[in-house]
């Protein structure tokens, strides 16, 4: 379980707002791909499965798929401590296109 | 550990050091952790409402105020009959060694059932990289420039795991995101001890040490493989090492590929070896050592 991205009201009333300085945690509105220069491409045929890069990740987006790993683009920032990690370098850093 | 995350989408810089420590934490902790985070990065990057990346119960505490608010948190939950729980405390170098000092020393003095985790960046990062007691020798700050006179921050590294330690605290130790499981080890040793807790994990910042986003779990690792960043505990009285460096090697490289330290001279280097050459004669002499992990 990891927190889920949610729609951003664009509309606030002031029902909205919480009424104390508590909120619900977790409450994601907004994501970080579009910070990323790079982006981590895994090779699914060198992927052992080792964890390490699922480790490491300050971010925590990269999760279990399988034998393999996959990772959430949503809120990747492309920092390549994965790729470093990779002991089979089974991680490229590729340009992003757009 | 857990496969939840209960740090995610985090505004924190790519690659920051901190993240990972507070994101490994609650992953040994779980969701029963109850969170402290004063004024700093992990703070500032973690509650951007109506952005909240923490999924566990957590507060933003005042700036000195880490510890007392983990110790009312603590009997708060205690009088209301729950159990099953940690008070986890997530504060920077300058809100531990500096400014919330004081609040840690009396949690500390009264055993509070808390645990308190520093993730040491070695300087104020949030407010724009400003010296704080726990920046190193030599690094160069807002407040700290590199010149001709000064080169850097002229005084050396507070020892708060040591300072910590001399309270006669239940457990300290000392961490690095460089050694993952040896963090996680002594997050899970703290949790299941009743008292104050208290683990000091460097935590490297790319921003303000002036290396790239890839390269901050390996400067962690790097610097305790050199001798520079001492992996230890405290617990009963004694100090031990939980790995030791293989040996002490120049420091040329290790300084020299920190844009902090770019300015330093060979002088400075020379005597940055030698402050840590003592401080392992001293710990060789009269701490248990141990080669390989903790067990
Ligand atoms: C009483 C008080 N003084 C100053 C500040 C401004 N301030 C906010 S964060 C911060 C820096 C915190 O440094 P550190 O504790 O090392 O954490 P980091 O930002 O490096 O993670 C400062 C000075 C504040 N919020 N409260
Ligand atoms: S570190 Fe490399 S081999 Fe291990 S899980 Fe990640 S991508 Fe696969
Ligand atoms: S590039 Fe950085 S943020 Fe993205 S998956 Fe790799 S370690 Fe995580
Ligand atoms: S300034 Fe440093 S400590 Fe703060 S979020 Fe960025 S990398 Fe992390
Ligand atoms: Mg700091």
């Amino acid at each position: 379980m990891k927190p889920h991205l949610r729609n951003l009201k664009t509309k606030w009333t002031l029902q909205d707002y919480p009424d104390s300085t508590a909120y619900e945690a977790g409450y994601l509105t907004s994501k970080n791909a579009g910070w990323r220069s790079v982006r981590p491409v895994i090779d699914a045929e060198k992927c052992t499965g080792c964890l390490q890069c699922y480790l490491h990740c300050p971010d925590g987006v990269i999760f279990k798929s399988g034998k393999v790993v996959a990772i959430d683009y949503d809120f990747c920032k492309g920092c390549g401590i994965c790729g470093r990690i990779c002991r089979l370098k089974a991680i490229k850093m590729e340009v992003e296109s757009k | 550990m857990v496969e939840d995350e209960f740090f995610y989408g985090h505004k924190a810089c790519a690659g920051c050091g901190g993240s990972l420590a507070v994101r490994i934490a609650l992953k040994v902790l779980g969701k029963r952790a109850v969170a402290v985070l004063p004024a700093g990065c992990m703070s500032a990057v973690g509650f951007n409402f109506p952005q909240l990346c923490f999924a566990n119960n957590a507060i933003i505490s005042t700036f000195a105020g880490t510890a007392s608010m983990l110790t009312g948190i603590e009997a708060g939950l205690r009088a209301k009959g729950i159990t099953d729980f940690v008070a986890v405390g997530f504060a920077g170098d300058g809100g531990t060694a500096d400014i919330g000092i004081q609040a840690l020393s009396g949690a500390i003095d009264r055993d509070d059932d808390i645990l308190y985790i520093c993730y040491d960046n070695e300087a104020y990062m949030n407010t724009g990289i400003q010296k704080s007691s726990l920046t190193p020798f030599g690094a160069k700050t807002t407040t700290t420039p590199a010149g001709k006179n000064a080169h850097g921050n002229l005084r050396p590294k507070k020892n708060m795991f040591e300072i910590v330690a001399a309270h006669g605290i239940k457990y300290a130790a000392t961490a690095s995101i460089g050694y993952l499981p040896d963090y996680m080890k002594k997050v899970q040793r703290a949790s299941e001890i009743k008292g104050t807790k208290y683990i000091h994990v460097i935590a490297p910042c790319p921003t303000g040490w002036g290396i790239a986003s890839d390269e901050s779990v390996e400067i962690a690792k790097e610097a305790v493989d050199c001798g520079l960043w001492v992996l230890a505990e405290y617990k009963n009285g004694n100090y031990s090492v939980s790995i030791k460096p293989k040996n002490l090697p120049g420091l040329q490289t290790h300084i020299k590929r920190q844009g902090r330290f770019k300015h330093l001279t060979d002088d400075d280097i020379a005597y940055v070896e030698s402050q840590r050459d003592s401080k392992w004669n001293f710990i060789n002499q009269h701490w248990t050592v141990t080669q390989g992990g903790i067990k």
